[in-house]
């Protein structure tokens, strides 16, 4: 997957406390100790009022815009069905999906206006084919004590397209970010994860 | 050491690598992590500022001193300090003064958009400009080399692209400034600006900016020439440099680091090395406009490039693609329209004490002018309460306003709403205009005892400083008094009954009078204990007695959401469905419980 030659394109999408600045900030870590340049671009101010978050992660030998053109995603990792399908269009045809299956309701919804799209799984699977992951993350990690890692459980099952990048150093990269007190929890969320593509 | 940093930690990282001692600020998305990184070297004095006017002014007192110093804050934030900015021009510096100044394109978290660029010619400030981390922190590093060199502030220039990517930084070591602190001999003609003094300036400004454009000719090392295949040569800076480069990385470029004074000779230079120029800018035309002025001809900038929010390598390739490589621009494959899904619009959080407030606002009908804060999140339906909002401290100055021209008819329709920090930043001066020109309006200050929306900073009002240490604490109240207000009333929003009488009773008044919360500290602010006064840890719906009436959802809590189901309750009332409570994000607060006229809300387990 790691071309040395091309920039790889990593959109992820979620909502405001899911993790999804946290799990960018892994990619960072795991891919500057591989040895690439790495830009990443988020929008902070209103997350944690539970908009939508979305962060662009970019890597390669040289990496010049943080933002990632339409169309042109190699990977989309999100933690809510809703957030995956509003960027389903900024996939590459090829590209590879791994959604949370989870549903997080927006306003409109939660007022009985407007329906939760029910058909979001039914659409990435016909566009992406067998390139769509669908991860009941949350579940994994409310057993494993904390949902909080679902985050993290989504990430495990991340690594798997990057096979030349040791185990060791997803791991490494959670003890580096995150506090003493859950390096292993999601060090078990890693590895559950991981288990799964 | 190589490190992966955000481009508001790396101006930062530049400011201490610098030497910097003192840092000023007030918070702004997206410049607010600037001055909290900062906080973090033991070697800074740093400080939240009450205004971005008050931080210009004590970073520059500090550089009067000796000391290397600088201001941050967003676009909106330098129009607060517009008037000493425009000055400090005319007296220049002693010890190195930067001014960070944050764009935000597209208007993420901002009332305008604005290109800050427009300053630099506009208070003759020169100007640079990062395009990602390293650059944040090299920029930042020769402004105060370029401030002291030439006796004048700089303007460090980011946007939301550039302060909040986050990209590779190599890390150096800190240097301390050559300039000595301490005061110089009196020095009238250059540090008190009356007319016989600052005429002079005025003149002798010209001639350093004269040398500033040299500067920015021969020296500046991050105006940079790249040529490739000359047919065409893209003249960019900062983060749209960057897109560009992604689009098109086989033409050549003309980078500027600098925005103002321009490289005159450069430019001239570009246009012989290359056939044809396309100058590629986010927001206004700044660029584009100096350079037709020096008689050159832009083949494109404006005339495709949208000159409206943000860029994008994708705006930049549609926008371009068809002059640059002859060939039409292809759409990705749509295969969901993105308007056909429901949005997901930030909301005041589960618990917050602004929902009761604004919630007993719109029950009482009132026009409410309201301000800058997460209180503006109130506009959104369904509580949709707030009829204006313009910029910090404006809603006080508004309801005032509003009342003098519609006397007595006025009262008991008007209010103006604004948080502590932002009171503290600029509502202190119209609420004693109010009160000094005999207004009535009711200014209701919500206390949530931080600076909420940008992420928890402190403020006068806290008790807190950047760093943490207990500080002196305002006491909104004999402010308020101080200012002449005699009518001081202080509610619990989270009684909404008591709070609707209140505000009932002062707006009905034909004199001043104020409105400060209590009781009501920010869902996120920990140290406050924001849910230890909450009675149960959760609350239910009786399904029993839940009639579907949906006014619960009025209140637009997080928390609370419509369930289809038909049904009925326990005394045969016929229902369409029920509301439920997501026992994940209740916090207790009883808002919905007040609101409820079955008593269906209950407490519950969590």
């Amino acid at each position: 997957m790691t071309d040395n030659g091309k920039v790889t394109n990593i959109f992820l999408s979620g909502v405001g406390g899911q993790g999804t600045i946290l799990a960018s900030n892994i990619l960072a870590e795991v891919f500057l100790g591989a040895g690439y340049d790495v830009k990443k671009a988020e929008v902070h101010g209103m997350a944690q009022r539970g908009g939508d978050v979305t962060t662009h992660f970019r890597f390669g030998k040289k990496v010049y815009s943080p933002l990632i053109e339409y169309g042109e995603a190699d990977f989309l990792l999100s933690f809510e069905l809703l957030e995956a399908a509003r960027y389903i269009n900024w996939v590459k045809p090829e590209g590879k999906i791994i959604i949370n299956k989870q549903a997080i309701l927006p306003p409109a919804v939660s007022l009985g206006q407007v329906e939760y799209p029910g058909d979001i799984e039914k659409t990435f699977r016909k566009h992406f084919k067998d390139n769509v992951w669908i991860i009941n993350g949350q579940e994994i990690a409310r057993e494993l004590g904390n949902i909080q890692a679902a985050n993290v459980v989504l990430t495990g099952a991340f690594s798997n397209f990057f096979p030349e990048i040791k185990e060791e150093k997803w791991t490494d990269a959670i003890k580096v970010l995150l506090p003493t007190k859950l390096h292993e929890l999601n060090a078990k969320a890693f590895y559950e994860g991981r288990k799964i593509i | 050491m190589k490190k992966v940093m955000q481009g508001n930690e790396a101006i930062a990282r530049g400011a201490w690598e610098a030497g910097v001692i003192i840092g000023c600020a007030y918070p702004g998305t997206p410049s607010s992590e600037i001055m909290a990184e900062i906080s973090g070297y033991d070697e800074i004095y740093t400080e939240w500022s009450p205004n971005e006017k008050i931080a210009v002014e004590v970073a520059h007192g500090a550089s009067l001193a000796g000391g290397r110093a600088i201001a941050c804050m967003k676009h909106v934030g330098l129009n607060v300090a517009a008037d000493p900015f425009m000055t400090i021009s005319y007296t220049g510096v002693k010890g190195g003064f930067v001014i960070v100044v944050a764009d935000d394109p597209g208007q993420h978290s901002s009332q305008n958009e604005q290109d800050s660029r427009n300053w630099t010619r506009f208070g003759k400030v020169p100007m640079i400009e990062p395009a990602d981390s390293q650059e944040c922190k090299d920029f930042t590093k020769i402004a105060f080399d370029i401030s002291e060199r030439f006796d004048t502030p700089v303007l460090l220039r980011t946007e939301t692209r550039v302060s909040h990517c986050d990209s590779v930084v190599e890390s150096g070591e800190r240097k301390e400034s050559a300039i000595p602190k301490g005061l110089d001999q009196k020095d009238t003609p250059k540090y008190v600006m009356v007319p016989m003094y600052s005429r002079p300036k005025r003149v002798a400004l010209e001639d350093k900016i004269a040398k500033l454009a040299a500067y920015a000719d021969t020296e500046f090392p991050y105006n940079v020439m790249e040529i490739n295949d000359p047919s065409i040569g893209f003249i960019s800076s900062g983060v749209s440099y960057l897109y560009t480069k992604d689009v098109f990385p086989q033409y050549s470029f003309l980078k500027l680091g600098m925005v103002w004074p321009l490289p005159k000779n450069m430019i001239a230079e570009f246009f012989k090395k290359v056939k044809k120029v396309i100058v590629v800018e986010e927001l206004d035309p700044f660029f584009e406009t100096e350079i037709r002025a020096m008689g050159y001809k832009v083949w494109h900038g404006k005339d495709l490039i949208p000159a409206m929010g943000e860029l994008s390598p994708g705006i930049i390739k549609q926008s371009l693609i068809k002059v640059v490589e002859g060939r039409k621009y292809k759409p990705p494959k749509i295969m969901i329209k993105p308007e056909n899904l429901p949005r997901r619009p930030p909301n005041l959080c589960a618990g917050c004490s602004h929902r009761p407030l604004f919630y007993a606002l719109k029950k009482l009908g009132l026009y409410v002018f309201g301000d800058i804060g997460c209180y503006a999140l109130a506009v959104a339906p369904p509580l949709a309460a707030m009829h204006a909002s313009t910029c910090m401290g404006a809603g006080i100055g508004g309801a005032y306003g509003a009342g003098k021209v519609l006397g007595k008819k006025g009262l008991g329709k008007i209010c103006a709403v604004l948080g502590d920090s932002t009171f503290l930043h600029s509502g202190i001066g119209p609420l004693m205009d109010t009160v000094y020109n005999k207004g009535y309006s009711t200014t209701i200050i919500l206390d949530n005892g931080i600076t909420a929306m940008t992420g928890q900073q402190e403020t006068p009002g806290t008790g807190y400083t950047i760093k943490g240490e207990p500080a002196a604490i305002v006491d909104y109240e004999q402010i308020v008094r101080a200012v002449g207000v005699k009518n001081v009333r202080k509610v619990d929003p989270y009684n909404i009954e008591e709070t609707m009488g209140v505000i009932r009773e002062e707006v009905n008044r034909d004199d001043a009078s104020a409105i400060i919360t209590v009781n009501s500290p920010c869902m996120l602010l920990r140290r406050a204990n924001p849910l230890g006064k909450f009675k149960h840890p959760v609350y239910t719906i009786d399904t029993d007695r839940c009639r579907g009436c949906k006014v619960c959802l009025e209140i637009n809590c997080p928390a609370v959401s419509w369930q289809k189901a038909e049904g009925q309750t326990k005394d045969g009332y016929k229902r369409k469905g029920t509301v439920f409570i997501n026992k994940d994000q209740c916090v207790g607060c009883e808002v919905c419980v007040q609101v409820c006229k079955f008593e269906a809300i209950v407490p519950g387990a969590k």
